[in-house]
């Protein structure tokens, strides 16, 4: 159980490049913490930095108030888990989990002990005398777990513990992680690239971008107020939806329409640049609605063409041919190619999620309506959300 | 091998397969085969070249005077002692010299190729090199011991220099293999295992050794089959004297030297049995050595 504190941590490679540039991170004691970012963002450094895997070019890591930049990654007492699992192939399961109680030097029966627990909180009671080569994937990464929580740790480094297992083991892994890391109150850092396991896991979020923070937050703060145009493309799925468009007066001239500026987008607005200035509309997907099944005064409807249509029978996925090409602002092509999301960056469609009684079909024409309050507005050249500030 | 039937084209594929061999086959047969046989059925022969008249078949008396040979046994015992310390000593080094060669991050090149130099030496200049050099008066090792020593000729001192010869000759043959082995050990379970709290050395006994051990247990059977094989070094330094005959060297005394075929087929027989149990004893070994494999 530890609070582990960044202090502007560095890391720089030998030829000058900054892999992470100076991130300040508190994350409290017991708490899920979520590293998320698309590949070379510099999360797995950071997360190698903590665990001293990786040396700190610049700033302090404390561990419970110590500083720790110096120490060897065996003297933080800190379990890692890996993406591998890296899971020793000449051991049993029992001597996997065993291994760092051994070198811990615990007597016998404590360490016979400790395995059962984290077997049975596991369900790897069957497999204890097997090899790693005789499991499945999701067994695999149980046991990889179970060498983390034998130890007691400070804190669990976790690097995409899960990207190597299917879908619905996936989903089945994460709720377990997410009550397994509740009742052991262990303080987590969790690397990924998967923005649903970050919002469903963390308590908090960092989103990294080319080895800059973006924004840190609770996963309702980054879906509701992102900081920027990354994060508001990088978390939500589908992903938000984003229009140039053009301040006029009262309202903001797009492709879909005038969508008159509520009040709260105007108050935030009021220090942002006079009326004409350019703009993007960030909408997303549900916030959308069938304007049959809509009774809100204040919505903004727009008739438009639907282009195809896909079912989730939960909801209904609505393309919208939009004659826009947001990747006309170089800020916009920067991002979209840094995440490898070329095709939902600023494509030139509306993605809409409709509610699944919508008769709607591919060709027809329907009025689409949402409310101007929940779309934001995000400055063309840097990104940044003009209408939320800290 | 499960006995499943096996569709047309695949059978015609494997016939196809034998007879890509059989050139290769057929040549093996031709130079290793033959001379293998040869030798088997000259050692149930009484044929001495000094009297070639009195050949004759003799059964396994040829094996008889040879296992009852004092020079024999005492060539076996300094053949096996050669062998058992100078591998041990070369495992011990070439895992350092290893080690090094795989962590090695700047001039990794130059540093490989200045480890394998002494193996790229042919063995018979070295041995001469190690010779002169212990030589009293002129070698410049002799020199550094008392004026009236001559180390090679005293046993325990030339065997001793004999095994040096050898260990600095071949430990980078050793390193190279024990290399291959270290480069397949996943670099995430060093990490992994310094996180579990390992040290160092911890993680080198507990992880790395049980991971390379069929490279550890190849390279010491190429090595032993070698180094039981041992001529050409003792040829040089001493040329069997002070009773430093390897079993090679008797051989070649009793075959070359003394024109005896019949006892020096026996002899060579003997060490082609010898390496061919030390092999076997290995090759029993190392089939369920491979980690993850033992289902």
């Amino acid at each position: 159980m530890a609070e582990i504190v960044l202090d502007k941590v560095t890391k720089r490679f030998r030829d000058g490049t900054e892999a992470v540039q100076e991130i300040d991170l508190t994350i409290a004691d017991k708490e899920f913490l979520i590293l998320v970012g698309p590949s070379g963002c510099g999360k797995s450094t950071t997360l190698n930095m903590i665990a001293g895997l990786e040396d700190i070019s610049d700033g302090e890591l404390r561990i419970d108030g110590d500083r720790v930049n110096e120490r060897s990654p065996q003297d933080r007492n800190i379990a890692m888990v890996f993406q591998s699992y890296a899971l020793y192939p000449h051991m049993t399961v029992r001597e996997n989990m065993e291994f760092p109680l051994t070198i811990a030097k615990l007597d016998k029966a404590t360490i016979k002990q400790k395995i059962d627990e984290a077997a049975e909180i596991l369900e790897l009671g069957p497999y204890l005398d097997r090899k790693p080569s005789d499991l499945s994937g999701g067994q695999r990464q149980r046991v990889a777990m179970g060498r983390a929580i034998v130890r007691k740790p400070k804190a669990f480094l976790m690097d995409e513990p899960l990207s190597n297992l299917d879908a619905k083991l996936r989903a089945q892994m994460r709720t377990s992680i997410s009550r397994l890391q509740k009742s052991l109150g262990t303080t987590t850092v969790y690397v990924t690239h998967d923005q649903t396991e970050a919002m469903t896991l963390g308590d908090r979020i960092v989103v990294m971008r080319a080895g800059i923070v973006q924004q840190i937050g609770t996963p309702q703060d980054l879906y509701e107020r992102p900081a920027n145009l990354f994060v508001a493309g990088f978390i939500g799925s589908p992903t938000m939806n984003f229009l140039p468009g053009e301040l006029v007066n009262s309202s903001i001239a797009t492709a879909i329409g005038e969508i008159p500026i509520s009040d709260r987008l105007r108050s935030g607005l009021s220090e942002h640049g006079p009326t004409g200035r350019d703009v993007i509309v960030g909408i997303r997907p549900e916030a959308f609605e069938d304007s049959r099944f809509v009774d809100d005064q204040t919505a903004f409807t727009f008739p438009h063409d639907i282009d195809i249509v896909e079912s989730l029978g939960s909801a209904k996925l609505a393309y919208l041919d939009v004659d826009i090409d947001a990747r006309a602002h170089e800020h916009f092509a920067e991002i979209a190619q840094e995440s490898g999301a070329e095709d939902v960056f600023g494509s030139q469609q509306i993605v809409a999620q409709l509610d699944a009684r919508s008769p709607v079909r591919e060709g027809d024409s329907m009025e689409i309506s949402f409310r101007p309050d929940d779309i934001q507005l995000f400055d063309p050249t840097d990104g940044t959300n003009l209408t939320e500030h800290d | 091998m499960s006995a499943r039937p096996i569709s047309d084209g695949k059978a015609a594929e494997r016939r196809l397969g034998w007879w890509l061999c059989a050139p290769a086959a057929l040549v093996m047969l031709i130079v290793a085969g033959w001379p293998i046989l040869y030798s088997v059925l000259l050692s149930f022969q009484r044929f001495d070249l000094r009297f070639p008249d009195d050949k004759a078949w003799i059964g396994f008396d040829n094996y008889q005077a040879v296992l009852s040979s004092e020079y024999w046994w005492n060539a076996f015992g300094v053949t096996t002692f050669i062998m058992i310390v100078s591998v041990a000593i070369e495992l011990v080094l070439g895992m350092i010299l290893a080690i090094i060669m795989h962590r090695t991050l700047v001039g990794r090149g130059l540093v490989r190729t200045v480890v394998l130099i002494p193996y790229g030496i042919v063995t018979v200049v070295a041995a001469y090199g190690w010779r002169y050099a212990w030589t009293p008066g002129t070698g410049w090792l002799a020199n550094l011991l008392d004026e009236s020593t001559a180390p090679l000729t005293e046993r325990p001192s030339a065997i001793a220099i004999i095994i040096l010869a050898e260990v600095w000759k071949t430990t980078p043959f050793m390193a190279l293999l024990l290399l291959a082995g270290l480069t397949v050990v996943p670099e995430e379970l060093l990490r992994a295992a310094s996180i579990d709290g390992a040290s160092k050395w911890q993680s080198f006994v507990r992880i790395t050794l049980p991971l390379i051990r069929p490279a550890i247990l190849v390279a010491l059977l190429f090595r032993m089959l070698d180094a039981f094989r041992i001529y050409d070094n003792i040829y040089v330094l001493t040329n069997g004297g002070q009773d430093t005959s390897s079993v090679s060297i008797l051989t070649y005394h009793n075959l070359i030297g003394g024109l005896n075929l019949g006892i020096g087929s026996t002899m060579s027989v003997l060490i082609f049995l010898t390496v061919a149990l030390i092999a076997f004893i290995f090759i029993k070994v190392l089939g369920t050595s491979t980690p993850g494999s033992d289902k």
